[in-house]
């Protein structure tokens, strides 16, 4: 069984995500900690890059900082490796795919399993091109994450069918950020991957309170939230950790 | 059926490169797309509506023009020029945008958005939009609204909302970004009216079949005038929509040399340069798998260019095949060079190149004298230089305002 499935053991995951580096790799290990000890169930940790296209302003901002500050994914490594020391929930890597392409898809995934990440998000390799990693992922045990948006519609039960690890659904159209809002039926789409798979699945994409947490993970196995605890150490840099703890812990609650 | 176009129907591949590689988010948009131009592409009515706005609307066919005074000064092969500054809008930009305004219309959507990086495409599109009574939209990097300032005034004329991008390099890039995040957002009504032949399938397909009119032209006429093919195509490569258009007719015939050219800025050697091919490597980014200038973690690396039009760090999937299998070459030209050849076709045959063709004229003045006289090029001015002027000016010290 995946590790992942390790998240979705004990009720709702509550899923933070966090570019590393941003405002430094100190930082992000303190605020990794803080998060695993206030109940975060999975982390995601975001490798910069420097054109994100599916993100909005905020973690554009997070991945602009970190890669002014001289984070390159060997030291997005070399942070895993020291965090495996004490942090025992699943890491799942969120990048983009020329930073696995351009460092090796063998030796990327090879790295991945020797420092102790689960799996990885990759928003721009949609299901017609996942074959490009999947197979060395599969080698060497890191699963592929799959999105399904607002807009997969027919295509639910193709992706759930080979779904591995767990199932992000996209809550709203565009790029991440906060939402007042959260008008999609997610429901149904939720229904759809149950006739396919077993696979847990956790909505991100908007989320930034306790209410909307819990009215996500009500429908799904989990919530993901990124931009607003973006904001948090966009905010306090180098003193975010406490900060954090603080919103994480609201959130794990609301979701008990 | 030619084999580039059964590659092109299998998931959008030119050899190893194109594909789709985008948000979730976008598939069945682009699967409609698909869909809806495969079926278009091949009906009678679409064609001759396209025909008509192509011909009577942006003033095609477009001249193939003997340069003999630039032919004579230059020494050795005969030189043509294939005027696609002469169209409407003064940009082979136009054609493409015709095209996809009409599928998106048929389709049913009501609204265009688009990346710009001189403001060629752009008011090529406000200028659909307004005639095709859509609505309209422009991302354009913050540097480059300030570099073509006309042309961002030009586009609000014509009714469009132009916006500028600041994230980034502020450049053509960052506006590919902005418009594919807005394209996320809103895909009911909206058409992302892509105008380079890159981005994921099946844009590189549509945008050089729209193209492809260019060499589709010049075949004929060349083979009128001189009832022979040329022995050399020269067109600017920046995501290489006018080059793949110039080349596409002649690629099964071998004889035709087929020269692209690069942006090589302020030389290949620094970093100030956008020549993709000549420095980058292989990569996957803004929907393709293709060559890229990136760092050596994959990160998309600042492209520089005097050029606004080819500062791109990527080029399109199709070029790229073109140079694996060795059937194109692609060379990097200077800004020095081309801002030469810029100066030099006016005062020759009064006839002012956007900055973008210039480095292709620029090509070709080293390459014309290397070849006999009874050699022929052709090199397409892919528009006009007006734009360019204050821009130029200021490249050479002179202080104008606009």
């Amino acid at each position: 069984m995946s590790n992942i499935a390790k998240a979705f053991a004990d009720g709702k995951a509550f899923i933070p995500f966090i570019t590393c580096g941003d405002p430094d790799l100190e930082t992000t290990a303190k605020v990794v900690r803080e998060a695993v000890k206030n109940g975060a169930d999975l982390v995601e940790l975001g490798i910069p890059f420097s054109d994100p296209t599916a993100e909005g302003p905020v973690i554009q901002g997070a991945n602009i900082r970190a890669l002014a500050g001289g984070v390159t994914t060997d030291k997005v490594f070399e942070l895993v490796e020291e965090l495996r020391r004490d942090v025992e929930i699943p890491l799942v890597f969120m990048t983009y795919a020329n930073v696995v392409f351009s460092y090796g898809a063998e030796h990327f995934m090879q790295r991945c399993a020797e420092t102790g990440v689960d799996g990885i998000i990759l928003p721009d390799m949609p299901f017609e091109e996942k074959d490009e990693f999947s197979e060395i992922a599969e080698k060497y045990g890191i699963d592929m994450i799959s999105l399904i948006a607002p807009t997969s519609e027919n295509r639910i039960a193709m992706i759930a069918k080979e779904a591995k690890g767990f199932i992000y659904i996209v809550s709203s159209l565009g790029v991440t950020g906060t939402r007042s809002e959260i008008t999609t039926n997610i429901g149904d789409i939720v229904s759809v991957i149950r006739e396919n798979t077993d696979v847990p699945c956790a909505v991100g994409f908007g989320i930034s309170n306790p209410e909307q947490a819990k009215k996500m993970a009500d429908f799904s196995d989990g919530a993901i939230v990124g931009s607003a605890i973006i904001r948090i150490i966009e905010k306090y840099g180098r003193d975010s950790a406490e900060y954090v703890s603080e919103y994480i812990k609201s959130m794990k609650d609301a979701l008990k | 059926m030619r084999k580039e176009d059964i590659m092109s129907q299998s998931g959008g591949r030119f050899g190893i490169h194109g594909g789709q590689y985008i948000p979730e988010t976008l598939m069945n948009a682009v699967i409609e797309l698909e869909k809806a131009y495969n079926h278009y592409k091949n009906d009678p009515d679409f064609n001759r509506e396209l025909t008509e706005l192509l011909n009577n609307y942006a003033g095609r066919p477009s001249l193939l023009y003997y340069a003999e005074k630039l032919t004579k000064e230059l020494g050795g092969a005969k030189i043509y020029l294939k005027r696609e500054d002469l169209n409407h809008t003064g940009s082979h930009k136009i054609n493409n945008v015709l095209g996809q305004a009409l599928l998106a219309k048929k389709m049913g959507k009501t609204r265009l958005i688009a990346e710009t990086g001189a403001g060629q495409h752009g008011v090529a599109t406000a200028t659909a939009a307004a005639l095709l009574g859509m609505d309209c939209v422009v991302f354009m990097g913050e540097e480059d609204t300030k570099r073509q300032a006309l042309n961002v005034y030009r586009m609000r004329l014509l009714g469009a909302e132009v916006i500028p991008v600041k994230s980034g390099t502020a450049t053509l890039k960052d506006a590919v970004s902005e418009a594919m995040r807005e394209w996320t957002s809103r895909i009911s009504d909206t058409h992302y009216c892509l105008g380079s032949v890159m981005g994921p399938h099946p844009f590189p397909t549509i945008v050089r079949d729209f193209q492809a009119v260019i060499s589709r032209e010049s075949r004929r006429q060349i083979l009128e005038k001189e009832g022979r093919l040329p022995d050399a195509v020269i067109a600017c490569v920046g995501g290489g929509s006018n080059a793949i258009g110039s080349f596409y007719h002649y690629i099964p015939d071998k004889s035709v040399c087929l020269i692209g050219c690069e942006a090589g800025g302020r030389g290949i050697d620094t970093f100030d340069t956008a020549a993709t091919i000549n420095t980058g490597k292989l990569g996957i980014f803004h929907g393709m798998k293709s060559y890229f200038c990136q760092d050596e973690y994959g990160q998309i690396a600042p492209v520089y260019s005097i050029s606004a039009g080819l500062d791109y760090p990527g080029v399109g999937p199709e070029h790229a095949y073109l140079y694996d299998t060795g059937r194109a070459e692609y060379v990097p030209i200077t800004d020095d060079e081309a801002v030469n050849a810029f100066e030099y076709l006016s005062r020759m045959e009064g006839i002012i190149p956007a900055i973008e063709s210039a480095h292709a004229v620029a090509y070709a003045m080293k390459l014309a004298p290397t070849m006999d006289k009874d050699k022929i090029i052709i090199i397409t001015i892919s528009g006009r230089g007006d734009k360019d002027c204050a821009s130029i000016a200021r490249y050479r010290g002179e202080n104008i305002n606009e």
